[in-house]
């Protein structure tokens, strides 16, 4: 916003200053709610593509070169088919509700930084905010639940409140590990704080503490966007379709806009507290000729993740309401609370004291390495694999 | 018309409430309506409602001549229709004292083992599925396609077979079959059945959901009259196949696989389940030795022992075969008047399962039901019939 205000400033020159406001909230609005609309449908085809190649198959096809318009044909249908209201429904609140969810998936969106001027509003308590608007989906889909006047939309309301509330905990307290760390709320303060390449991500500060917080902050997460295995608002098999059971057309692609928006909010905004957001692994790899490359980094960082996400969805089965709970209070709470606590002792000690800067860097390199090392042996494995089924196919 | 209640507003206590789960969920395995009495997420009493399946079987087999009931039949259990009708083509073979070849039985093992396997494949994978896990579910019917495909290759058919006739078969195996089925059971033990173990059995949040989940002891299973993998999910080795061969079961060497309790009390829906899997290893083996038998023995014609006009003398004779479910009995009464039969009545291995529901469900967690609805694998064309 601020680039766009001094972008502007020269073209709207002489104008009064909420004009200039106006204008660029506007432009970045509009910019987000593009972004937001179509993101889905990348998501979308990701999500039913990665699915065939998980389970055996090809996935979407016929539409378009690869299926690549599948999701946009899906879209179109979703936009212009009836919605239809249950006779008992509460119409004022069913309607109320997506919209709700839909602005609490998108306001999140305000805070996240793509560079380090490409940014909405740079929010003094940017990370308050996130966890603040991201709950605010939880009064929609419980008003959904509600309104539907449908028991197991009911249940699915039910679940997803009582899951919400349950996973924000350790979700909070993990980010507070990074903002005792940093001394601000600020997304941007947090990002600047990790300058200097992947030695200096938080992710590998305080090894190995600040990597158990991730983990419990990308399990929190994954449950707050309500994703498998902890998708019980929606089971399928259980609950039908749980809180939007009822909903259909345009209303029902609104719930779904908001659970993808929401699975590349947490997923952004875990890059940009663990993994350093819109900064390169190494800074020579921040620009290309002079081109800023920051927010092709955090899309980068923030697709793995929701990759990530989807390959958990399409491997494990679903967890039953009381483990999730049990999950929430018995494991994440203990340990990102003692993490915390932990970690807000070590950060009164200056970073230098007991070499914690080499030990960080030292094994950030060799986590990094590990990773990519497992990784090759992996797709090793998983070719070996495949040519081990083409040859017992093949031979007859 | 008034849908049929357990329980009034008035037998209620005011925190609970009837959830009526069923005819139209996604995951009550066909048209099972339950009526669930929830206290939040828990249920304090499931009553589950059947018929809404039903077609008259056995009136219409009053109605149709001998082999006329073998269609029927297969519309049965349509997920297993190689199983019911052989059961059917056995009790009328006893009822006739026919006696089939070698070479027909042979075949009839081979088939209803593939049967039993994409069966199994069936219900192994929606179990998956109503556990939340989606892939071993395509995973598995991948593989069901593959037998589909080799029962439509002799057939013609791919789910309702119309295939064992009284006295013999209605084709023989084409050419090449034996080739192609070693080839289907090589890329099954080979990749479907390690990826199954993997994937499903050995997943630690699959094991949470099952083990301990719908314990069901021995004594309560027979109580009930649980068959086949349910009964021996709770630990007891029960199978036809070995206890009471039929169509030459003795001669080949298998495990009888039961609920061992690796991850808690025997009986539990992981138990039952894990049955299944190993079951279709077990088939895998059976199928194995009988395609050596088949190719050491001499073909014949697979019609030549078939009666042209099927009237057997009054009497009446109950037989009963190891289905993938389960025991499935039929008792067929002749008159000696007619050609129909007089009556014809089926032991359904999914009833029984079914009608344990109720006590099992007591106490359980919602998502727990679906579970256990899964983990009992009725088929409700079976239990309506």
């Amino acid at each position: 916003m601020d680039l766009l205000s001094s972008l502007l400033g020269g073209v709207l020159a002489g104008q009064p200053a909420w004009l200039l406001a106006l204008v660029a909230a506007l432009i970045c609005a509009t910019l987000l709610v593009t972004f937001m609309a179509l993101g889905p449908i990348a998501y979308v085809y990701a999500e039913t593509k990665l699915a065939g190649f998980f389970q055996d198959r090809i996935g979407p096809k016929r539409v378009g070169p690869h299926g690549l318009l599948q999701t946009i044909a899906d879209a179109v249908k979703l936009m212009f088919k009836e919605a239809i209201f249950p006779a008992a429904a509460d119409k004022f609140l069913f309607v109320l509700a997506p919209c709700l969810v839909v602005v609490g998936a998108f306001l999140g969106f305000v805070v996240i930084p793509f560079g380090t001027r490409l940014q909405t509003a740079d929010l003094n308590i940017g990370l308050f905010y996130v966890v603040a608007v991201s709950s605010l989906s939880t009064v929609g889909i419980i008003m959904a639940g509600w309104a539907s006047n449908n028991k197991y939309a009911l249940f699915g309301a039910m679940r997803s409140a009582a899951q919400i509330v349950s996973y924000e905990i350790p979700a909070v307290f993990s980010m507070l590990v990074i903002v005792m760390i940093v001394g601000s709320l600020s997304l941007q303060d947090v990002v600047n704080a990790q300058h200097g390449g992947i030695g200096y991500w938080f992710l590998f500060r305080y090894f190995p503490l600040n990597l158990i917080a991730f983990l419990v902050f990308f399990t929190a997460s994954l449950a707050e966007c309500n994703r498998a295995p902890f998708d019980i608002p929606e089971a399928e098999s259980e609950l039908v379709a749980g809180f939007h059971t009822e909903y259909s057309g345009f209303f029902f692609a609104m719930f779904f806009m908001a659970e993808y928006t929401e699975m590349f909010i947490v997923s952004a905004v875990a890059s940009v507290l663990f993994l350093g957001g819109y900064l390169a692994p190494h800074p020579m790899l921040q620009t290309v000729g002079g081109l800023g490359l920051g927010p092709l980094w955090l899309f980068l960082k923030a697709f793995t993740l929701i990759f990530i996400m989807m390959w958990l969805r399409w491997t494990l089965p679903r967890l039953r309401v009381d483990q999730l709970m049990h999950v929430a209070w018995k494991v994440l709470l203990p340990i990102s609370m003692t993490l915390a606590v932990v970690v807000g002792g070590l950060v009164l000690v200056p970073a230098t004291r007991w070499g914690f800067g080499l030990w960080d860097r030292t094994w950030a390199w060799v986590v990094a390495i590990g990773i990519v090392a497992y990784l090759i042996v992996g797709m090793f494995r998983a070719i070996q694999w495949s040519r081990t089924r083409n040859r017992v196919m093949a031979t007859s | 018309m008034a849908i049929e209640t357990a329980w009034t507003a008035a037998e209620l206590d005011t925190d609970e409430m009837v959830l009526q789960m069923g005819p139209q969920h996604p995951s009550t395995h066909g048209v099972l309506r339950i009526e669930l009495r929830t206290d939040g997420e828990v249920v304090k009493a499931a009553r589950p409602h059947i018929g809404y399946l039903h077609r008259c079987f056995e009136k219409h087999s009053e109605n149709v001549d001998y082999p006329g009931v073998i269609p029927y039949t297969d519309r049965m259990d349509y997920v297993a229709s190689m199983g019911n009708s052989l059961g059917y083509a056995l009790a009328v073979e006893k009822l006739m004292a026919i006696e089939v070849s070698p070479y027909v039985q042979t075949i009839r093992v081979i088939m209803a083992e593939l049967q039993r396997i994409a069966s199994h494949c069936i219900a192994v994978g929606t179990y998956g599925m109503d556990i939340g896990a989606f892939t071993p579910f395509l995973h598995l019917l991948r593989d069901r396609e593959k037998i589909l495909d080799l029962f439509e290759w002799t057939c013609g058919a791919r789910l309702l077979y119309n295939y064992n006739w009284i006295g013999g078969l209605s084709h023989d195996v084409p050419d090449g079959f034996v080739r192609a089925c070693r080839q289907f059971l090589r890329e099954y033990e080979a990749i479907t059945h390690p990826e199954l173990m993997d994937l499903l059995i050995g997943n630690k949040i699959f094991i949470k959901r099952t083990a301990g989940v719908g314990v069901c002891p021995v004594e309560l299973a027979i109580n009930y009259d649980l068959t086949g993998p349910n009964l021996r999910g709770s630990g007891l080795p029960r199978d036809l196949r070995k206890d009471e061969p039929y169509s030459g079961y003795e001669n080949y060497q298998f495990e009888v696989p039961v609920g061992k309790g690796e991850y808690g009390p025997v009986g539990s829906c992981f138990d039952r389940n894990i049955v299944r899997a190993h079951e279709m290893a077990e088939s895998a083996k059976i199928i194995h030795q009988a395609m050596d038998r088949l190719e050491k023995l001499d073909k014949s014609d697979v019609r030549e022992k078939v009666p042209k006009r099927v009237k057997p003398a009054k009497g009446e004779i109950y037989a009963r075969s190891e289905a993938p479910r389960g025991q499935l009995g039929y008792y067929v009464v002749a008159d000696g008047t007619g050609v129909n039969p007089y009556r014809v009545k089926v032991k359904s291995p999914c009833f029984t399962a079914m009608s344990v529901f109720h006590v099992l469900a007591k106490g359980m967690y919602l998502a727990d039901i679906i579970a256990l609805i899964g983990s009992l694998d009725v088929v409700l064309g079976e239990i309506d019939r």
